[in-house]
């Protein structure tokens, strides 16, 4: 698609509501801080919210579940930096950085496993039938929520961030988190590979036809429940890297965490519109920003105020910010 | 006259729905079959019925010798059949490029896809080459549809399905279509095609079908059923 065809409109929603809040702000620098945090907080959601929309989008599958993926990945990014409690702690940012990628390949593949077996044992047997998939994969989520409290304890468990990645850089009078920086950095990484894929990848062609018309796909030969299980594995791997980004913005880990974060994200791909991986990077972006301008402004009306975002898109665009043609 | 396809006896249920009652049809190799009725006689659940997107609750459809009544849609389309659905089935968020991409099963990439042929399609469709890297859900009703029908013709096939392909076209555009599938059938693609348009179906059909209530009520040839203004009063309701 050339650029005249793209539609802009929603991606200007970004900046407008950060440059919106700027005077209700005040300060620049706190305003900076505050923008950085959003973004940051928005593209952890998105490496959460991406696979969820394209699993609901290739099969129409709602997997209220997705949530037990990101606790699964925090809890596994503890075991795995609690036993490398020397490159953690050094001040090295580069040896914290070896310490933390091993975590994350290592929570991307227990969570992109798991979301193997729940796809075949949970979501195959309900395809097409949506109040099962709602009451089977919150169940299956209970279960799994159930089973990191047997393996890890049900108590919170702290997720320091390693020594180098602690502190903030001055930028004028703004202090902005170097994690934050790393977690844009990283969702800035996913969002690349996911749109490469997605744009010059054969596979990533039959993921958008699937998306669009998965009968077609299937009319030309293609057999899209294979694709579906890709998908929904890369899903949840996806969501448990979320779950060690978000465990370590977090500094602590919960078994419900996953739970908390589940609203989030359907916030989120509902306003980026079912499907679509484009949409559900502006719905995040919006999403981080909203919640800490908010928290700072308004702190009473915070938790009200995605939801508020939500109405406001939908009652712009029913079906999202960038509706998927032909569902 | 050798047969490619052959439907025995097909009932297909859609939910508590009875749609087919026993479809009794053979498409001759190398020819082009219409496909006529009334709305509501069965001819698109039929076509659904041979691709397997709705499933024959009896009865056999045989393609090329083997029964495949029971496969899935991929494993029927692999046999080398194509399919265009009454709505095209273009994905409209995709380029024409990409759409053409991937019905071309070889190709990965778009430089990969047999230049010739798209040549010859070109020049079938030259919509589709004026067209090319735009969004196939932003061209007209009639481009869309040579989209669609190029899409199914990608890689040679040895039975294309097509239905309604004049279904909203303007009559320019139809008598573009009707001359595309006369060349077509010159490429010796076996072709069943479900058709309203009668001026469409008499200027290119061999054989004819003709279906009410969920049955085939008549077949032979075009040429006979078109001469016999009684016979069309009879099974359609008008003349040619």
């Amino acid at each position: 698609m050339n650029a005249r065809d793209f539609d802009w409109k929603p991606l200007a929603l970004v900046p407008l509501l950060a440059l919106a809040t700027l005077p209700l702000v005040g300060s620049p620098s706190t305003w900076l801080t505050l923008t950085v945090a959003g973004l940051a907080m928005g593209m952890i959601i998105f490496i959460i919210a991406s696979g969820l929309t394209l699993v609901f989008g290739l099969m129409d599958v709602l997997n209220f579940g997705h949530g037990v993926f990101i606790a699964l990945g925090a809890f596994v990014a503890t075991s795995v930096l609690g036993a490398m409690g020397d490159w953690t702690q050094s001040a090295d940012l580069w040896r914290n950085l070896l310490a933390v990628l091993p975590a994350m390949v290592v929570a991307m593949l227990v969570a992109g496993a798991i979301g193997l077996a729940f796809e075949r044992f949970i979501v195959r047997p309900v395809y097409g039938q949506h109040l099962k998939q709602i009451l089977i994969t919150m169940g299956g989520m209970i279960i799994g929520e159930e089973l990191i409290k047997v393996i890890w304890g049900p108590a919170q468990i702290p997720l320091p961030l390693p020594e180098g990645m602690r502190g903030a850089l001055l930028v004028g009078d703004a202090a902005i988190e170097k994690y934050r920086l790393i977690a844009m950095a990283v969702g800035l990484v996913v969002f690349g590979l996911l749109a490469w894929t997605l744009s010059r990848t054969k596979v990533g062609l039959l993921i958008r036809a699937g998306v669009q018309d998965r009968e077609m796909v299937e009319s030309l030969g293609y057999r899209i429940r294979r694709l579906f299980v890709g998908v929904f594995m890369v899903g949840s791997a996806l969501a448990g890297l979320g779950g060690v980004m978000w465990g370590l913005y977090q500094q602590s880990v919960i078994p419900q965490m996953g739970a908390q974060v589940n609203v989030l994200i359907f916030i989120v791909i509902i306003i980026g519109g079912l499907g679509s991986t484009g949409g559900a990077l502006i719905g995040a972006l919006l999403v981080g920003l909203m919640a800490n301008y908010t928290g700072f402004l308004v702190p009473k009306v915070a938790l009200f105020s995605n939801i508020a975002l939500m109405v406001a898109i939908l009652l712009w665009r029913p079906q999202g910010v960038y509706p998927v043609a032909n569902r | 006259m050798s047969h490619l396809l052959e439907l025995r006896g097909v009932h297909t249920h859609i939910g508590a729905y009875h749609i087919l009652h026993g479809v009794d049809l053979a498409v001759p190799r190398g020819q082009l079959t219409m496909l006529l009725g009334r709305n509501g006689a069965g001819k698109t659940t039929t076509l659904r019925t041979i691709m397997g997107l709705w499933r024959a609750s009896r009865g056999t459809v045989h393609f090329g010798g083997q029964d495949i009544t029971a496969l899935n849609t991929p494993a029927i389309a692999g046999l080398n059949i194509a399919y265009v659905p009454e709505n095209m089935g273009i994905f409209a968020d995709l380029t024409v490029k990409e759409n053409m991409l991937l019905a071309a099963r070889k190709a990965r990439n778009a430089g990969q896809m047999d230049t010739a042929r798209l040549e010859w399609i070109f020049k079938l469709f030259p919509a589709v080459e004026t067209f090319w890297n735009h969004p196939a859900g932003k061209l007209s009703g009639g481009q869309k549809q040579m989209v669609a029908v190029a899409r199914a013709i990608i890689e040679p096939r040895d039975l294309l399905i097509v239905d309604e392909p004049s279904k909203g076209l303007a009559p320019a555009i139809v008598n573009n279509m009707i001359e595309a599938f006369g060349q077509l059938k010159q490429s010796g693609v076996t072709i069943l095609l479900v058709e309203q348009n009668l001026h469409f179906a008499k200027r290119l059909g061999d054989s004819v079908a003709v279906m009410d209530n969920g049955r085939v009520v008549h077949a032979g040839r075009m040429a006979d059923l078109a001469q016999d203004a009684a016979l069309q009063q009879s099974l359609l309701g008008l003349a040619l």
